[in-house]
């Protein structure tokens, strides 16, 4: 039960990673009992699951994610809500309000209305059905105010860190509210416009840097270093 | 000005073996392959081969529209192969030929059987191939770089294709033909693979060629598309690798004057 590469080396599309006994995780596929690589990205073990961290992507969503998007169209009960996926998500009256409405006496549009920016979480999502939002749970809902940005979606884990260790620290470092998105749209709001503008910076950086080590540590300097020049 | 004017050769080949570019027979152009050249595109990869010059863009998977084309258990694949007016000697009109549709089937049908399109139904996946300068065996070496440029976009994949046509000239049988070969030699047979399980995904032929030729030939090709596939897997592990030392560095420094 030979594998053939370490953890956090760089595979591609078609490489034999293991044979024998392991389950092939995301990223990866069996074929007679072998298991390949089916993108580039970085590779991981973790006991018998073998895994490839895919380095680049499309979003593709997955339930229970949180996601940041943004209402295309409504209809008497239903918002269409883009979510930087190929499938359009549907976001029900009913996993908006607290209590039932009537559509026939209330218009839904004067609570969210096309062009809002909305924090949801996916309920459901198959081959069959569109995604499925709610925002029916803390920290849901329509977001004021602030800016997006927009990164690859397969860095996010990155930007999170363990157990949120990179966000945190952002956060941290600069006093800003940060809400970071599955699908690669993270919500900024600071009191300075400048700071907006050194997490964007911040983003870039963890974007292309995504799959080095120390990371952390590394963008902890550059946010000082740019304070440091912001506060003169 | 200048003008710039064909000059055909006698012989393609001279009696020690030496083909018009001063190749051996059974060697490959100088190639030079880049990912992720564009900014905007999910995945797109560039292409020098001799004197070609191809870019591909992959979009997706994306929505699909229109509608209607849409297929419930998996994505679409669609191949625009283009060539630039610029990309050839006589200027070429910009309207899409007979030559290029079909170009773009046979190249979207070499590249099918590698990508999971099962994996995201309803949706599109848009291959663009623009020739911007041709030199000969534009279709293969635009299957290699869109085999890159969909692995650069993250669309999950079986294995890379790579893709090199042999050619017949002057009764020898020659790997990687340029222009002239391809117009003014016997045959060409381009050819593409999956390289893990040396599966072809793509085989044409034209000019007469006697079995043992074919079979010469097709094992020539074998040999070429390996070549081209290390050079693929080196195209697309290098821009990480970069900037992983980059970043290794960058601690290095650090940990010296903290």
């Amino acid at each position: 039960m030979p594998i053939y590469f370490q953890s956090k080396d760089i595979v591609l599309p078609g490489d034999l990673l293991a044979e024998g006994d392991y389950k092939a995780g995301t990223g990866t596929f069996k074929e007679d009992s072998k298991i390949y690589s089916a993108v580039i990205g970085l590779f991981e073990i973790r006991g018998k699951i073998l895994r490839v961290i895919s380095l680049e992507g499309t979003y593709i969503p997955r339930p229970n994610d949180v996601v940041i998007g943004k209402i295309v169209d409504v209809s008497p009960t239903n918002w269409k809500v883009e979510i930087r996926a190929p499938y359009l998500a549907n976001l029900p009256a009913a996993n908006y309000f607290e209590k039932p409405i009537d559509p026939l006496k209330e218009d839904i549009r004067r609570h969210l209305n096309v062009g809002d920016i909305i924090v949801a979480k996916i309920v459901s999502f198959n081959r069959t059905q569109d995604p499925l939002l709610t925002t029916k749970e803390r920290g849901l809902g329509k977001l004021r105010g602030g800016r997006i940005i927009e990164m690859a979606c397969t860095k996010i884990p990155r930007l999170i860190g363990r157990k949120g260790s990179m966000v945190n620290m952002i956060k941290e470092e600069t006093g800003c509210r940060i809400v970071v998105g599955q699908n690669g749209r993270v919500w900024v709001s600071c009191k300075k416009p400048e700071y907006e503008e050194l997490i964007e910076k911040v983003i870039r950086k963890i974007e292309l840097e995504a799959h080095t080590s120390g990371l952390t540590d590394r963008v902890r300097e550059l946010i000082r270093r740019e304070k440091e020049r912001l506060e003169k | 000005m200048k003008i710039i004017k064909h000059e055909i050769p006698e012989k393609l080949i001279t009696e020690d073996g030496i083909r018009t570019d001063g190749r051996k027979p059974h060697e490959l152009r100088p190639t030079k392959l880049e990912v992720g050249i564009l900014k905007r595109a999910d995945g797109s990869a560039y292409i020098e081969q001799g004197k070609n010059k191809i870019m591909v863009a992959v979009y997706g998977p994306r929505e699909l529209h229109p509608r209607h084309l849409a297929l419930p258990d998996r994505a679409l694949l669609r191949c625009f192969y283009r060539m630039a007016s610029f990309s050839v000697q006589e200027r070429k009109s910009p309207a899409p030929s007979r030559r290029e549709i079909e170009l773009s089937k046979v190249i979207r049908e070499a590249l099918e059987p590698v990508i999971f399109l099962e994996r995201f139904p309803k949706t599109a996946i848009d291959v663009f191939i623009e020739v911007l300068q041709a030199d000969g065996g534009t279709r293969c070496a635009s299957i290699t770089t869109a085999a890159l440029a969909l692995a650069d976009a993250g669309i999950p994949m079986r294995d890379l294709v790579s893709a090199v046509a042999v050619g017949k000239v002057d009764g020898y049988i020659v790997l990687d033909i340029n222009d002239l070969e391809d117009k003014y030699g016997e045959g060409d047979m381009p050819t593409a693979i999956m390289p893990r399980k040396k599966e072809v995904t793509l085989i044409q032929l034209d000019g007469r060629w006697t079995p043992e030729e074919f079979k010469q030939g097709f094992e020539l090709a074998i040999k070429g598309c390996e070549q081209i596939y290390q050079l693929q897997r080196e195209a697309l592990k290098r821009r990480y690798l970069e900037i992983r030392e980059q970043a290794a560095k960058e601690m290095e420094e650090r940990a010296e004057n903290p």
